[in-house]
């Protein structure tokens, strides 16, 4: 059940309890239950908006930086993960296989605060030995969604 | 010029489909969220999809078999006999035809002469009355009703059948309701079929879309049916593949012989690349249990029944549709018919429906609507819906 509950929360994650329990054929306490037990076990985070950011209007930068560190013995690459997504710059982090270690989503208000994030504050972390700076141009699909303005439904409204 | 020379007087007389009026109103409305759609929402899963494009790329763009490519035909011949117990022959048994449509058009001309009648239950699909008529037969409505489940029971059907009857349209899973028929209703419409001597053409486009335990089952596989059944079916509906324009015909030889003839003469063979696409969705079906039907139907399974509660919970009279993907309630004590309310619907709350008069005399009172709509969406139009009313 809680598979199917998490399909259609990410389709519509404002959808009431009442109508999540119709559709699994489920007791309403039975729902919120496995929803509560979601929730305490870290399964679902948080319920929030899939936002197209370019149409807020606001300027704003994003980047992916690819970072090579030293692990640490006993805690491989824990210690410096963390040390890294305390930043308020960082949206997500995530280890690697291949050429580099950790890759990291950035966000900063402009171009000049992100390079300095970089070269003030990521850079001379100690155990940071290299990083690489991407710019994201445009985003064309996030978290399944499709961002562009094609028609989402090319459907005939009324047929037989 | 006077045209009406060249105009045939009995397809003149047809009427146009009543869903035109309110294509054309919801044309003009670009935040209406429409419930009136007839296919699935999702797109040709991305296997199918790819397999024309590969066919594409390896350039068979060549007519195949009349009948379609033998390889397909094995697909469907396993397919038929696996899910729904149902024998046929790839080798004179099976047509790939352009869409389950063109199945209906091949039996009815193959069957019908001047002044034969086919038995068509109503509400159903808009094409099987028009069908008839284009065939030279005429079309004999039977009334089924909600008490019923909208199923067609032995006794209207004895009631209908004159000495001039021919064939029985046996519309199940049923577009508008969403009724499905029970093996123990067929069982006794079996008994009234073979007694007259009927033919049926069993349009079972929707099987795949039947959530009742039971699940579906084809007239054609009872006993002493399958001599006397034109088994339609296509990829339309289960595997999301509207626009492919591929279906299929099975019949046994002497009833498929004029069919082969016709399409053989008027269409030459489907499409190569959507036979190739089919002939795909089968094979994958085949080695994954039909992963991609069965994805679909939960997920309209859920959605049916949050219509069918919402609309339970409006105060609206609404039997559960066990198939397809259509709810279908009453709409009779609002006091406006069918039309009215759809046009007044789309007007005031930017929702459209289908008037169930669309789908005969009889949909008078009901309106169909499609669950095949983004989840949002169906909640927002479920909303309005409830306010038009609460606003009448």
């Amino acid at each position: 059940m809680k598979q199917e509950l998490l399909h259609i929360l990410q389709q519509d994650c404002r959808i009431t309890l009442e109508k999540l329990a119709v559709m699994m054929d489920q007791p309403l306490e039975a729902v919120a239950e496995a929803l509560q037990d979601m929730e305490k076990n870290g399964v679902i985070l948080r319920y929030t908006p899939v936002i197209n950011w370019d149409r807020v209007g606001k300027e704003r930068v994003e980047g992916m930086i690819e970072v090579r560190t030293t692990p640490q013995r006993d805690e491989g690459f824990d210690s410096i993960a963390k040390r890294i997504y305390r930043f308020d710059e960082v949206k997500s982090v995530y280890l690697m296989s291949g050429a580099y270690d950790l890759l990291l989503h950035v966000e900063a208000p402009t171009l000049k605060e992100l390079a300095l994030f970089v070269s003030s504050k990521l850079s001379v972390l100690e155990n940071v030995t290299g990083t690489a700076t991407h710019f994201v141009l445009k985003c064309y699909k996030s978290d399944g969604i499709i961002f562009e303005d094609e028609p989402r439904d090319r459907r005939l409204a009324v047929n037989p | 010029m006077d045209y009406t020379r060249f105009q045939n007087a009995s397809v003149s007389a047809v009427p146009k489909s009543g869903i035109r009026k309110f294509f054309d109103i919801v044309q003009t409305m670009p935040r209406a969220i429409s419930l009136g759609v007839g296919e699935p929402d999702f797109v040709t899963p991305f296997h199918i999809r790819n397999a024309a494009i590969d066919s594409l790329l390896d350039g068979e763009t060549q007519y195949t078999s009349n009948a379609g490519k033998l390889s397909l035909r094995n697909e469907i011949a396993y397919y038929v006999r696996h899910r729904y117990g149902l024998t046929y022959d790839p080798q004179g048994e099976i047509i790939a035809t352009v869409g389950a449509s063109e199945g209906i058009d091949l039996a009815l001309r193959a069957m019908l002469s001047p002044g034969d009648e086919v038995v068509v239950p109503e509400p159903s699909f808009v094409s099987y009355c028009p069908g008839v008529i284009f065939a030279g037969g005429t079309p004999v409505p039977i009334v089924t009703g909600a008490e019923n489940n909208f199923m067609l029971t032995p006794e209207t059907l004895k009631a209908a059948i004159t000495p001039k009857t021919k064939a029985l349209i046996m519309p199940y899973p049923n577009n508008p309701t969403g009724g499905i028929i029970d093996r123990e209703s067929l069982q006794k419409l079996r008994d009234v079929i073979i007694e007259n001597d009927l033919v049926v053409i069993s349009d079972e486009i929707y099987s795949e879309l039947t959530y009742s335990p039971e699940g579906h089952v084809s007239i054609a596989s009872l006993p002493r049916m399958r001599e006397r059944t034109i088994y339609l079916n296509g990829f339309s509906k289960a595997f999301a593949m509207t626009g492919w324009r591929i279906g299929y015909v099975c019949a046994p030889v002497p009833l498929m012989e004029n069919m082969l003839k016709i399409h053989q003469y008027a269409i030459m063979c489907a499409s190569v690349q959507a036979q190739v696409a089919a002939e795909e969705a089968l094979k994958r079906g085949r080695e994954d249990n039909y992963a991609d039907i069965v994805t679909m139907r939960e997920s309209y399974n859920r959605r049916r029944r949050l219509m069918l509660d919402s609309f339970h919970k409006m105060g609206l009279d609404c039997f559960e549709p066990l198939g397809a993907f259509y709810v279908f309630p009453s709409i009779a004590k609002t006091g406006l018919t069918s039309e009215v309310f759809c046009e007044r619907l789309l007007r005031e709350k930017e929702v459209a429906c289908v008037p169930g008069t669309a789908f005969g005399a009889c949909g008078e009172g009901f309106i169909r609507c499609c669950y095949a709509t983004a989840l949002d969406k169906l909640t927002i139009a479920l909303d309005r819906i409830d306010d038009f009313l609460q606003s009448l």
